[in-house]
């Protein structure tokens, strides 16, 4: 795939992580589903394949999960031309992603500390919690139908649904799913 | 007055990171161990393994981590790093979180770009895709029952829920409505319900 980045364009891809940062409550992981709607479906600047495996990478990868945006800005810049681009591309997302929530965190963990029994404050955390987790559960159903919901893929959703209710309820170590599920994937089972 | 030999409880001792470069070291094999998701690991090496916070203080950070945007794991090494060594400690701290992790994951976004046509390695990592969602959904479900003592009360997190559920996964609306609307109702609902609480 090969796109054209205009200066704007990188602009708008760095302020739109930016803002991403600052909605990034729950882990940036819940805002892949608007890095999707945005990069994908609007702007056209990944494919579909390209996105999945971003974050497929990340997942799989040991580190935090944050790096699948450093993978998405690589495959924006590879998209549109070069290692160099690719490089430039993994800068702008991640310092995009990064700077707004670590400065604010810095700022807000020492207040917040200093005062965690006022009212607003509890309610913030917990009033939060209802939609955070709506959130996680919301990524795994998009990372798993891909935008689309066609018929044929009922072995990748089966061990979606397996591999979640697996982690949900014992305590097997995720290289085991991750291994097994890169296994399925190379025998063309899944 | 007590003497400080003797403790008169049995408190967890509590080590610290040595130095700048103790920290940045002890973060960065850190996150090399962590594969799909560093949080179990932060856990057992921080509090279990060197002692440098209290399982209290960790369930403690481990909230605000979580409350504040940016990565959870990244916002708690930046405050365990500022407990320590202030602002040098911060970043000294994410940067061991990272910077090793995002070397490794470009050699393998590399690696992949050579074998992306390989219909075994596609495969693979389709497998694999299909795994990390459910991951990602097992995390949202294990998380569910921290709403069990919510003021609002569980038939009312639910609506909110699957509110923010349909019109994330099904809709497609864009994060930020949900997250000021929806997120903004429940948390006036709380505030409401907590001084309800305190009231009565």
């Amino acid at each position: 795939m090969n796109i054209v980045m205009t200066g704007a364009d990188w602009l708008s891809l760095f302020v739109h992580y930016l803002a991403l940062s600052l909605l990034s409550v729950g882990g940036a992981i819940t805002t892949a589903p608007d890095m999707h709607r945005y990069l994908v479906d609007e702007r056209h600047w990944l494919t579909d394949p390209q996105f999945s495996a971003s974050v497929a990478i990340a997942q799989s990868a040991p580190g935090p999960n944050v790096l699948f945006v450093a993978l998405m800005g690589w495959n924006v810049g590879l998209n549109a031309g070069g290692y160099a681009m690719a490089f430039f591309g993994t800068m702008v997302t991640m310092v995009g992603i990064m700077l707004p929530s670590t400065t604010l965190t810095y700022m807000a963990a020492r207040w917040g500390h200093a005062n965690r029994e006022l009212r607003g404050v509890r309610a913030f955390k917990q009033g939060m919690s209802p939609i955070v987790i709506a959130l996680l559960v919301a990524t795994g159903w998009i990372l798993a139908t891909g935008g689309s919901y066609a018929r044929e893929n009922w072995p990748l959703w089966l061990l979606t649904i397996v591999t979640a209710i697996v982690v949900w309820r014992t305590r097997l170590h995720l290289l085991w799913m991750l291994g097994a599920g890169a296994l399925l994937g190379w025998f063309g089972w899944v | 007055m007590m003497s400080t030999t003797e403790p008169s409880a049995p408190t967890e001792t509590r080590n610290q990171p040595k130095s700048l470069s103790d920290l940045f070291i002890s973060f960065t094999l850190l996150a090399l161990q962590g594969f799909g998701g560093v949080l179990a690991v932060v856990q057992r090496e921080l509090v279990e393994k060197k002692k440098w916070m209290t399982r209290e203080e960790f369930v403690e950070e481990w909230a605000v981590a979580q409350i504040m945007p940016g990565p959870n794991v990244i916002n708690l090494a930046l405050m365990i790093g500022d407990r320590y060594f202030g602002v040098r400690g911060a970043v000294v701290a994410v940067a061991g979180m990272m910077c090793a992790p995002s070397v490794l994951i470009l050699i393998l976004a590399l690696l992949y770009g050579q074998f992306a046509d390989n219909t075994h390695v596609a495969g693979a990592l389709r497998g694999m895709g299909a795994v990390a969602a459910g991951l990602i959904t097992a995390t949202g479900l294990k998380l569910m029952g921290a709403i069990r003592k919510h003021p609002l009360g569980i038939p009312a997190c639910i609506v909110l829920g699957i509110a923010s559920f349909v019109g994330i996964a099904l809709l497609r609306w864009p994060l930020a409505w949900v997250l000021l609307g929806l997120g903004g109702i429940s948390c006036v609902l709380t505030y409401r319900a907590l001084g309800a609480r305190e009231a009565a």
